[in-house]
């Protein structure tokens, strides 16, 4: 046969498996808002720069009429292609092929292109829309999630690994987003639980919506799994995209520097930060005061939202911020926020990203529910990442820093790099009231008017402790800076540690509380 | 999601007053109740598959009192006081939500 017949041939056969499960399911696709898998691959990667991977891979089940069934790419399709010039290895699932169901082939092809991102050392992207396990295919599809799990711990810390949950993403299938580094879901139509409502309703005869267990607000708002939320899917691949941008292709490089620019905001960062402690305002305004362009990246911004995380970049270089944020609660230390702030610390260390930290807080939040709900163990978390992070560590005191909170967010004690102060900072064992009621009290108690007694305690406490100079002077703060000196100041840290070299003691891995 | 309206209200950490916005996690927070040994509640929605006491019985601590079955599971649940069955709230075969208070006892001998 002549060569131009074959490559008909070829052609021919590309086409079938490119219609994935036919018309009708594709229309029902797009009725509920979403994309195929082969549309979506091509609106996230560059034009022209996607390339398929096992295309015609065929599933081999003989059980429950399996035979009979022809499952074009076997429900997957899995490929290269670039982000902004970035090397990407992507999979995404065909929901209109037996409902994205995964059976061995299925997780063969991802595993495929695991191994392949982890082999050439660039980030993965999965696109999740499944209805599960094929249970025609029994324990191969138990196989296959497993040896997906693996492959993404393996590569944990080593390779970006992004999540998007475009679909359902039900049962053990749900453990693989849980395991990357980056989750996005989609209003509507992302769903993630691992026991369905159906199920729920029958084993515990409890009522709710599949919207209202795992769907994209909830895992905003409430669980945080997830860390980027969008209205839409095209929302959503704008924010993946940006989110490449940032971050390097593996752990052994540097994000890619973008030219330098001022931040748009003119330098009243001086005007943010209300002297009266126990006003709030929103820390991110201080971070777009130093930011280049005033851009600030956020990660999960719906969840415990009384710390504030996220990528900027300064001069060009992509840094890490983590800040109190006094606008909600406080800006206390908390079950949740702590594993916000020591997840994402971990993240920016295994990616060779500096950590900026931004301290305005009162301490840890009080009360027998965090108390019962483990805020030891978790506030632990982030005295554990900060310990152990050897990345450049910076962290501006911008006002109050009491007690355990001090340590927590960023001290010299935990190794911070630099350590600067704001002229407003409060550097104190707590803040005056509490001082006065615990360490004068017997003075009160005893006065004959214990009002105006501590009154006078809680200002003179004021004035000797609740100031940066006091830390100063035992040089646990490295300086005192205005406000208007930060950019500049961060600027010049991040210069001087480009070649920051901390060795750990040697261990397998250390245990961190969990 | 705009949050944007939310108003600032007081938050006392360590006797020290913020003005701050509130979570609904905070707001919604479990106020504590301290264990009560004289209520038996189900600690899992499930059915009741037995009940050996009926009102005025005289029970041990740690006595079985009743089975609840959940997620394929026969529980064998105790009594968590000494003393008397004052109120029995379920039937065998009433399916029951967590939480729900079964048998109430008299404490005192």
């Amino acid at each position: 046969m002549p060569i131009d017949q074959k490559i008909r041939e070829l052609q021919e056969r590309r086409k079938k498996i490119l219609l994935g499960g036919g018309e009708k399911a594709i229309q029902k696709q797009k009725a509920m808002g979403k994309g195929t898998a082969r549309e979506r691959i091509m609106i996230l990667l560059d034009e022209g720069s996607f390339s398929e991977y096992d295309m015609f891979v065929e599933h081999e089940a003989r059980d429950f009429d399996m035979d009979k069934k022809s499952l074009p790419s076997d429900g997957v399709i899995i490929g290269t292609g670039t982000i902004e010039g970035a090397p990407i290895a992507i999979f995404a699932q065909d929901f209109t092929v037996a409902g994205g169901s995964l059976g061995l082939m299925h997780s063969r092809k991802i595993t495929k292109i695991m191994d392949h991102a982890l082999k050439m050392r660039i980030p993965l992207i999965g696109i999740n829309d499944s209805g599960g396990a094929r249970i025609q295919e029994g324990v191969n599809s138990l196989a296959g999630y497993g040896e997906i799990f693996f492959r993404n711990t393996l590569s944990s810390g080593v390779i970006p690994q992004i999540s998007v949950i475009l679909g359902p993403c039900a049962g053990g299938a749900v453990y693989s987003p849980a395991l990357t580094d980056f989750v996005f879901v989609v209003q509507n139509i992302s769903k993630m639980f691992i026991t369905g409502p159906e199920v729920i309703k029958t084993v515990l005869g409890e009522e709710i919506s599949m919207e209202d267990l795992g769907g994209a607000k909830v895992h905003s708002e409430i669980t945080g799994n997830a860390h980027f939320y969008a209205e839409t899917e095209d929302e959503c691949f704008a924010k993946i995209k940006e989110l490449v941008s940032y971050i390097p292709w593996n752990n052994e490089r540097k994000a890619r520097n973008m030219e330098p620019a001022e931040p748009s905001q003119e330098c009243n960062i001086e005007n943010i930060v209300p002297t009266d402690p126990t006003l709030p305002y929103d820390v991110k305004d201080v971070i777009r005061s130093v930011t280049d362009k005033s851009e600030f990246f956020e990660i999960q911004r719906h969840w415990a939202r009384n710390m504030v995380i996220g990528f900027g970049r300064i001069n060009g270089a992509t840094v890490g911020f983590v800040a109190n944020q006094p606008l909600e609660l406080a800006g206390v230390l908390d079950v949740d926020s702590s594993d916000k702030a020591a997840r994402f610390i971990r993240y920016c260390d295994a990616f060779n990203i500096p950590i900026i930290t931004l301290v305005d807080l009162p301490g840890y939040l009080p009360g027998i529910d965090q108390e019962h709900a483990g805020v030891i163990r978790h506030g632990a978390k982030v005295l554990y990442a900060y310990s152990e992070a050897s990345v450049p560590k910076i962290t501006v005191i911008l006002r109050k820093a009491y007690g355990g909170g001090y340590i927590a967010m960023g001290s010299r004690h935990l190794r911070a790099d630099f350590v600067f102060a704001w002229p407003g900072a409060e550097i104190a064992v707590m803040g005056p009231e509490g001082a006065a009621n615990i360490i004068f009290r017997k003075e009160i108690m005893a006065s004959d008017d214990p009002d105006a007694t501590r009154k006078a305690k809680v200002e003179e406490y004021k004035t000797k402790f609740a100031n940066p100079y006091v830390a100063a002077a035992k040089g646990y703060v490295d300086a005192v800076i205005e406000p208007c000196e930060t950019r500049r100041l961060l600027i010049h840290a991040i210069e001087v540690s480009g070649n920051k070299a901390v060795s750990l003691p040697r261990k397998k891995h250390g245990i961190p509380p969990f | 999601m705009k949050k944007k309206d939310e108003k600032l209200e007081i938050l006392n950490i360590n006797y020290s007053e913020y003005k701050t916005r509130l979570t609904k996690k905070y707001r919604m927070r479990k106020p504590y109740k301290p264990d009560d040994k004289t209520r038996l509640l189900s600690f899992i929605p499930g059915t009741i598959n037995e009940i050996f006491v009926k009102e005025g019985d005289k029970v041990k601590k740690g006595e079985e009192v009743l089975v609840l079955e959940a997620m394929k599971m026969k529980n064998r649940i105790k009594s968590p006081t000494n003393g008397r069955v004052i109120k029995v709230n379920a039937k065998v075969n009433d399916r029951v939500p967590k939480g729900m208070v079964l048998i109430e006892f008299d404490p005192g001998k």
